[in-house]
């Protein structure tokens, strides 16, 4: 799960890192009047969107009066925001965040992830802050400095100063940049985070460190026992049909082709969509039903493919285990039924009671184009859309 | 012969008496020596009490010293897993198989990492496979955990996979063609799990009754590439590969914790080329894994 900016400052802040004072605002005048709040000659108006790349995307202005305040904000608020994260389409900005200007001496880069190599928390660092760090990975590898955490230990004195030694942080400075490291990897894990980044973290004029920015990404399976990161959630960002699925307990995610596929395993749904790539076409959709399908999980599995208006035609493709091949079979006429299906169906079954599964469909009167393997059915499916 | 289990195996199940526990308990006991082989279940709430004649202890270890059972399986909801994990541990059980989906990644961080503080006091190695996993089986003699049995043969081919159905589908191929397996093994999707394709590999090389192996990834993480480097030093069997996800958007998890494309390295073109260059017959036509297979032998 993803948060915006201002809700990722709100958490570093609880955490006792340095973050610049900012209020959040959904419309122009409320802006302005954070503007006033603030005092100050010079404000930061951030357009607040769960994606990167913002300030490249025109959604970053900073203003020198009350007026351009006004003004950025009237820009910002309602675009369609592009960014390298958000896809050709971009993404409505509805939030804003208004801040403190920032003197900035020099940008860093710091952030927390779990490595699965060590299974440790990765803390890297760079003095290359502000730009994109995966530019920064690839050009100069040397300047990004990693520690890796044993989550039994935490964050050593050392360890963080081998970061902050690594970047280069002045030293009557380092002290305060030690404590925002481990403030940062306590945030990190208190919060069940799977990514926090900073980016910048700023050396100010005055010496003092500063989050500038902050991103965060959180671990779905821990939501139950972290409320207030469930609290901050923004369904206007997520995707309305991936939302929809999630509530049947689909696991959904719209790609850009024509093939809409209906798997039951997350890796034999991936192999499907590869399969149709393979022989001619593109998948429109990841969509693993899981293990308990039932025939309103099946049949909601068609409506939200169905919604997809490029869809022209469906692969269902079942091996059957703890879920039979009749109840699937059972799932897919009605749905095709209820849906008043008018692509092209093929459906591929396996497994448990596969016979009777076969024999539902033959019996349903349905145009159900039947195949024995992932590339005969894709085989057909490819065919019957041309 | 098969890898880390066998009709002699004795089994401890912790969950067995919640609905997914109930259900595969009954399950795998049906299961060729099935019978035999579950000997315990564990719910400090129901200890002496039994279900489907298997008598329930109070605690992992009083039921591993009553039965002497030397595995474990288990089936604790989410909130209660990796607790469950490490109870196992610390009753120094051979292998736990943790089939639980959606374990709090800082719980598997935590448990893994006491799981390497107590190897490296010298304490007792268990191994873990899983979490999130279907399981394993060595057909014709036992299964621990979710899969379909009727679906294997017993025979001399492995298969290593992160996937439940994916692992189902290489199995069904190869019973279809006329290959049974040696063992067929889940080693599950999340991204902090215990064995990795690398363990598995090593255990099928040592195996004196697996003649060739099925390896099947995913995108995300660098598991199979570290797997791949070290079939191409030491291993002696054909291996065909298969890596799934070449279609998937990176940035983007696909049903899979550990599905996840982060840097560019763990991208399925890039695992496919890695195995290729160490020597796997990889395919990207996943209907083909088990032709493919009979090929080489």
């Amino acid at each position: 799960m993803k948060i915006h900016e201002y809700q990722g400052k709100q958490i570093l802040k609880k955490f006792g890192v340095t973050v610049p004072r900012g209020i959040h605002c959904t419309t122009v005048d409320d802006a302005v009047k954070a503007a006033e709040t603030l005092g100050g000659s010079v404000w930061v108006v951030k357009a607040q969107i769960h994606a990167g790349g913002r300030g490249k995307g025109g959604g970053v202005k900073v203003a020198k009066s009350l007026e351009q305040v006004r003004e950025y904000a009237g820009q910002i608020l309602g675009m369609q925001l592009v960014t390298h994260q958000t896809g050709s389409a971009g993404q409505k900005v509805r939030n804003l965040l208004v801040e403190e200007g920032a003197d900035i001496r020099h940008e860093y880069y710091v952030a927390a992830l779990t490595d699965r190599a060590t299974q440790s928390v990765a803390m890297m660092a760079s003095s290359e802050g502000g730009m994109d760090i995966e530019e920064v990975a690839h050009k100069t590898p040397e300047k990004i400095i990693k520690v890796f955490i044993n989550p039994l230990v935490g964050m050593t004195d050392e360890q963080a100063r081998t970061l902050v030694d690594g970047i280069g942080i002045p030293e009557a400075s380092k002290a305060q940049a030690i404590d925002t490291l481990k403030k940062l990897y306590t945030c990190y894990m208190e919060t069940d985070a799977s990514l926090a980044e900073i980016n910048p973290l700023i050396l100010e004029g005055n010496g003092g460190i500063k989050a500038l920015d902050a991103k965060f990404n959180f671990d779905s399976n821990a939501l139950y026992r972290q409320e207030e990161i469930v609290a901050m959630r923004d369904l206007d960002e997520e995707d309305a049909d991936e939302i929809e699925a999630s509530k049947f307990d689909l696991a959904y995610i719209s790609l850009d082709g024509n093939i809409g596929c209906l798997v039951n395993g997350a890796g034999l749904a991936m192999a499907t969509m590869d399969t149709i790539k393979l022989f001619g076409a593109e998948p429109a959709n990841f969509l693993d039903v899981g293990g308990g399908a039932t025939t309103e999980k099946v049949t909601e599995a068609f409506k939200i493919m169905l919604k997809n208006p490029k869809v022209k035609g469906i692969l269902v493709n079942i091996f059957g285990g703890i879920m039979k091949c009749d109840t699937i079979a059972t799932g897919v006429v009605a749905a095709a039924r209820e849906t008043h299906l008018s692509v092209p169906l093929v459906v591929r079954m396996k497994g448990t009671n596969e016979d009777l599964g076969k024999q539902i469909l033959k019996d349903s009167g349905l145009p159900i184009i039947s195949a024995d393997s992932m590339a005969e059915a894709a085989t057909r499916i490819v065919a019957a859309v041309k | 012969m098969s890898i880390f289990i066998n009709k002699d195996t004795k089994i401890i199940t912790q969950g067995i008496t919640g609905k997914t526990g109930q259900f595969h308990t009954e399950k795998c006991q049906e299961y060729a020596n099935g019978k035999n082989c579950f000997v315990a279940g564990v719910n400090p709430k129901k200890a002496g009490e039994s279900i489907f004649n298997i008598p329930i202890f109070g605690s992992v270890k009083e039921a591993a010293a009553q039965t002497g059972a030397t595995v474990s399986v288990i089936y604790v909801p989410p909130p209660g897993a990796a607790a469950a994990i490490w109870e196992a541990v610390e009753a120094d059980l051979d292998l736990v198989v943790c089939i639980t989906e959606g374990i709090p990644v800082r719980d598997m961080l935590m448990v893994r990492n006491k799981m390497k503080e107590k190897e490296a006091r010298g304490g007792k190695k268990t191994l873990l496979l899983g979490p999130n996993c279907p399981g394993l089986i060595t057909p014709d003699e036992v299964k621990i955990g979710i899969m379909p049995g009727h679906i294997h043969r017993k025979g001399r081919i492995g298969v290593v996979s992160r996937s439940g159905t994916l692992t189902y589908e290489a199995v069904g191929q190869l019973t279809e063609i006329g290959l049974g397996q040696s063992s067929a093994v889940g080693i599950g999707g999340d991204p902090i799990n215990g064995l990795k394709h690398i363990d598995v590999m090593k255990a099928f090389n040592d195996d004196p009754d697996t003649d060739a192996v099925i390896m099947i990834g995913e995108i995300g993480g660098p598991d199979e590439a570290e797997a791949a480097m070290w079939c191409k030093a030491n291993m002696k069997k054909p291996i065909v590969g298969f890596i799934a996800g070449v279609t998937a958007p990176a940035g983007k998890r696909m049903g899979h914790a550990g599905a996840l494309i982060s840097g560019g390295a763990d991208t399925a073109d890039a695992k496919l080329a890695i195995m290729e260059e160490c020597g796997f017959t990889v395919t990207r036509n996943p209907s083909e894994m088990a032709r493919l297979l009979k090929a080489l032998l």
